[in-house]
């Protein structure tokens, strides 16, 4: 049954207290009397959304409000959500501006144009099908983004945030994927080889010349589809006998020359001045747009970059081979090599040949050859010139990590940083790329700490070792299985026995030894934000210390990480042991060398951590968080609620992959959000922080057994 | 109607498996036969190392027995176990040691699978000693020179932990195989299942799709064996496009959105 719908009264309470109008004066009056007269459902949708985006922003949810009901009539209420979820990604991306102003745009929102939106194929769906799509075509990898129109610069595609040309949604999936394979096609046979710039100074009108080499284009790369990939042909063909006008006449004799077998990206250059004297000329709705700079600009970049990787890895590979034949070769003379390319039947295929005898090219070589093919339409000789000692600075040709301190000596950037999601509980949507995490090391600090700790604690020790050694498990047989590999002669006499006395006879007559596979792979994550200072901190220290020497002994593989961080710009995780690191003098001084430093943002050092267990093979994986209470920030909304519920779905997400999180919480008084905020994960509360270092192992040992 | 019941180490296949060589791999088995050196089959699945053997067994007329290695084959299931049968204990052989018996070709299918103590019984067997060791009835059997031991294993998807120790490797005359090449490949799917060559060249077609798709998405791309199901299916009447989905799209992932990636990719083509 539906409710009756909410007064305006009723409503202006909730408005008041959402909006803060008591400072920012906004008049909540007239939006109730407004939502007033719809109906409660609504209602509810467009209160829903001003509560959640007041989260983020309450000018925003203001102009929201104050349109929202006016486009409930002409919107689909999915592309109302879009709407929202996307204007609070470009608050979060480029302030309240830009997203004040991507919110007005919905008022030039012309219902005509869009009456196909309900059917339309938003980007964020169909863009993990296309991006595989894409992949699985031959070719350069290709990532797809969004953008305004679609286009590509022969690195990415870009493809506009939906595709509502046609009433149907499977229709307009088609289209995208249409669009998709025509960008595709751009990079594959040649036409972003087209030297645009000098192309557009021989004509009077380079803009028209531009419009009709690219018909001329799509011409030809549409015959080339429908060589290659007929299927995907017969959907454009019907596609664009419903949304586009049919060929003109005069272009006739040019679609017939391109759709020739032989047609080259020339061939469309040859017919350009044939084309240019035309006056109509044809577009289709899924051909997309030439970007000849963003062209231009990728190419310049890659060129030399992949000349010079090509190079190194040649040498790299002839260094291998040569080392495999030494015998064989005196060194004299220059190995040739020789790279022959097939191209046929949708397949490219590379043959290394050195001094004639054929070698296997590894994938990364396979796909730089493609690269350089695609940018050529063959491979120049230079670039299989092995690289000689010392030519390139491998610094400058491969990709280098930044150094995660220099962002807050020069100038601000993200490069080499990993990006996380935030989940924002008021807007109960992720921010996007919000977290900016670096990875940094521990500096170590070769002091008397782990001697000292090892002493002080040495009964401690001993008694721990004694427990954990029990634990290890060892191959032992197991007597009375129903299959082994040898008899057990116990159960044997007593099974014939009671055959003998009438009764029924056991068939677990069998010895089988079990092996001991103990495959646990465990993350700790410890607290070192500032809070820490002190006690807190030494007795994380502590509790490390003797940790590792509980878990050497147990042989599983363990990895510890501090966090800290200041604002959602500066995540540190901080490396004190990564997984493949030996429990050596070096981690022992970046145990000793953990010190506090700023806040306790925990999200993401959660999510860093899903990932990184996940690459780790294992059957079970446990990740260990060590913190003193409530997640906190600098002057950041991560204070409170919101740090609380980012932490609770961080651990549901690692949860969900099948990771078993636990956590350790020192606290005195025990709060109640914490079985909230621990929800996904087992947790447990000390009270007194010299327990850590004893409890720490033993709650260890009683969650892996 | 009965199916029939095989003794494995006395069978001999009759009729020649279908089987189109790639390179020099019959050439190079059947010498490492006759110079009793035992073979390692490396290459990724469904590409034909278990068709590639039986065509073998069925050219130099031997028995073959196939043992597909799990994670819970001891050496006491390879070379066999006292039973107990009516109140006696009863030797079995295991079929490691009837194939050595019988002079017969023994394939060790995925042998990284398998517990490492059954190395000990596969190493005296395969090097110059050719005997296996049957420790709990305290005999030596000697393998007859028609014997041939060979093992298979799919470098791609295993993890580090369940590598091919070097002393085991070193042992085997290896051969690689993988996927052939489009020409080859497309013969085969026409062959195998008897659909024309268009379609056959259609299927290899998406084959090579799929498979560069892994890597980014999909651990292993759609294998030949995979192809020759397709086949067989449109063969039968199903829709090219359907018969992708089910033999080939559905087995190689779950991934809801790179099934639909690999079906659009056979819808392009077909």
């Amino acid at each position: 049954m539906a409710l009756p719908p909410l007064t305006a009264s009723e409503m202006e309470a909730s408005l008041h207290a959402w909006l803060d109008t008591e400072f920012t004066f906004y008049k909540v009056e007239e939006l109730a009397a407004e939502l007033a007269l719809l109906a409660r459902d609504d209602q509810d949708f467009i209160l829903g959304w001003i509560r959640r985006i007041a989260s983020t922003h309450i000018t925003l949810a203001w102009q929201f409000g104050r349109r929202a009901p006016a486009l409930l009539s002409r919107m689909e209420r999915r592309l109302l959500d879009a709407w929202a979820i996307h204007t609070c990604d470009v608050f979060d991306r480029a302030g309240l501006q830009t997203a004040l102003r991507a919110m007005e745009e919905v008022d030039s929102f012309d219902a005509d144009q869009h009456r196909n939106d309900a059917a339309g194929a938003l980007f964020d769906d169909i863009a993990p099908v296309l991006g595989n799509f894409v992949c699985g075509l031959a070719g350069r990898r290709l990532k797809l983004e969004q953008g305004d129109a679609a286009w590509t610069d022969g690195e990415r595609i870009v493809l506009p945030p939906i595709f509502a040309a046609l009433p149907c949604e499977a229709d307009n999936f088609q289209l995208a994927k249409a669009t998709v394979a025509l960008q595709w096609a751009q990079t594959r046979f040649g036409t972003l080889r087209i030297d645009f710039a000098a192309l557009g100074a021989r004509y009077d009108d380079p803009e028209r010349a531009l419009s009709r080499l690219h018909a001329l284009e799509t011409l030809r790369l549409s015959a080339r589809i429908a060589h290659e990939l007929p299927g995907l042909h017969r959907e454009m063909q019907r596609l664009r006998g419903a949304l586009d006008p049919a060929l003109p006449d005069a272009w006739a004799p040019l679609a017939a020359q391109l759709a020739t077998p032989q047609a080259t990206v020339d061939t469309s250059l040859d017919l350009l001045d044939a084309a240019y004297a035309l006056d109509a000329c044809p577009q289709w709705r899924d051909q997309g747009v030439l970007r000849p700079d963003a062209v231009a600009t990728a190419r310049a970049a890659r060129i030399e970059k992949e000349k010079a990787r090509l190079r190194i890895k040649l040498a790299a590979l002839l260094e291998e081979h040569a080392a495999h034949d030494e015998a064989e070769r005196d060194g004299a003379d220059k190995p040739e090599i020789d790279v022959s390319v097939r191209d046929e039947n949708g397949a490219l295929d590379f043959e290394i040949t050195l001094d004639g005898a054929p070698l296997a090219p590894p994938d990364d070589v396979r796909q730089l050859l493609t690269s350089v093919y695609l940018d050529f339409g063959n491979i120049p000789p230079e670039h299989l010139v092995p690289a000689g000692e010392g030519e390139y600075d491998p610094s400058l040709v491969f990709d280098q990590p930044e150094d995660p301190d220099a962002v807050w000596h020069g100038t601000y950037h993200e490069k080499g940083a990993e990006l996380y999601p935030e989940w924002d509980h008021g807007r109960q949507h992720y921010r996007k790329n919000w977290c900016v995490m670096r990875e940094k090391a521990v500096t170590p600090v070769y002091d008397d700490f782990v001697r000292d700790t090892l002493d002080r604690h040495a009964g401690l020790v001993r008694h721990l070792r004694r427990k954990f050694e029990a634990l290890r498990d060892e191959n032992r047989f197991e007597k009375r299985q129903p299959q082994g590999d040898e008899i057990d002669l116990d159960a044997l006499i007593e099974a014939l026995a009671d055959a003998r006395d009438g009764r029924e006879m056991s068939d677990r007559l069998f010895v089988r030894l079990h092996r001991a596979e103990r495959n646990i792979a465990v993350a700790f994550l410890v607290d070192m934000s500032g809070s820490t200072k002190g006690w807190i901190n030494e007795a994380e220290r502590e509790a490390l210390v003797l940790l590792c020497e509980a878990l050497e002994c147990l042989g599983d593989r363990y990895a510890i990480y501090g966090f800290s961080g200041t604002t959602r710009k500066r995540c540190e995780l901080f490396r004190i042991k990564t997984f493949d690191d030996a429990y050596d003098d070096e981690v022992r001084a970046r145990i000793s060398g953990i010190r506090p430093q700023e806040y306790t943002r925990m999200g993401f050092a959660i999510r860093h951590m899903t990932r990184l267990l996940n690459a780790v093979e294992a059957k079970t994986r446990v990740l260990v968080t060590l913190s003193d209470g409530r997640p906190d920030d600098y002057f950041d909304v991560y204070r409170g609620q919101y740090g609380v519920e980012d932490t609770r779905m961080a651990l549901l997400e690692a949860a969900r992959t099948g990771i078993h999180p636990f956590c350790i919480t020192l606290d005195r008084d025990a709060r109640d959000y914490l079985p909230h905020m621990y929800g996904a994960a087992r947790y447990i509360i000390l009270d007194d922080v010299r327990q850590l270092p004893l409890k720490v192992t033993d709650i260890y040992r009683r969650i892996t057994t | 109607m009965d199916a029939r019941t095989l003794d494995p180490a006395q069978h001999l296949i009759e009729k020649e498996p279908y089987y189109e060589p790639v390179g020099d791999e019959i050439q190079l088995f059947e010498a490492a036969w006759r110079q009793q050196i035992p073979v390692l089959l490396k290459g990724p699945t469904g590409c034909g190392k278990t068709r590639f053997m039986e065509h073998m067994a069925w050219r130099l007329k031997r028995p073959l027995i196939t043992v597909s290695c799990h994670d819970d084959l001891t050496a006491s299931d390879l070379v066999g176990r006292y039973l107990v049968k009516g109140g006696e204990t009863v030797w079995v052989d295991g079929p490691l040691t009837r194939a050595v018996r019988a002079g017969g070709i023994c394939y060790l299918d995925e042998i990284v699978e398998a517990r490492k103590d059954t190395m000990v019984v596969i190493h005296p067997l395969a090097d110059d000693r050719r005997t296996l060791p049957m420790e709990k009835l305290g005999q030596l059997v000697e393998a007859p020179p028609e014997f041939c031991l060979a093992i298979s294993y799919n470098p791609g998807y295993q993890s580090v932990l369940k590598d091919l120790k070097q002393s085991t490797r070193q042992r085997f005359v290896a051969l690689e195989f993988d996927y052939p090449a489009a020409d080859l490949e497309r013969r085969i799917v026409a062959t195998e299942s008897g659909v024309s060559d268009a379609v056959a060249s259609n299927l290899v077609r998406f084959a090579q799709m799929t498979r560069n798709l892994k890597g980014s998405g999909l651990e292993e791309g759609a294998s030949t064996r995979l192809l020759v199901h397709a086949a067989k299916l449109i063969a039968d009447g199903v829709s090219p496009v359907a018969a992708c989905r089910s033999a080939v799209a559905q087995a190689v992932t779950d991934d809801a959105d790179m099934l639909k990636a690999i079906q659009e990719l056979s819808s392009s083509i077909f």
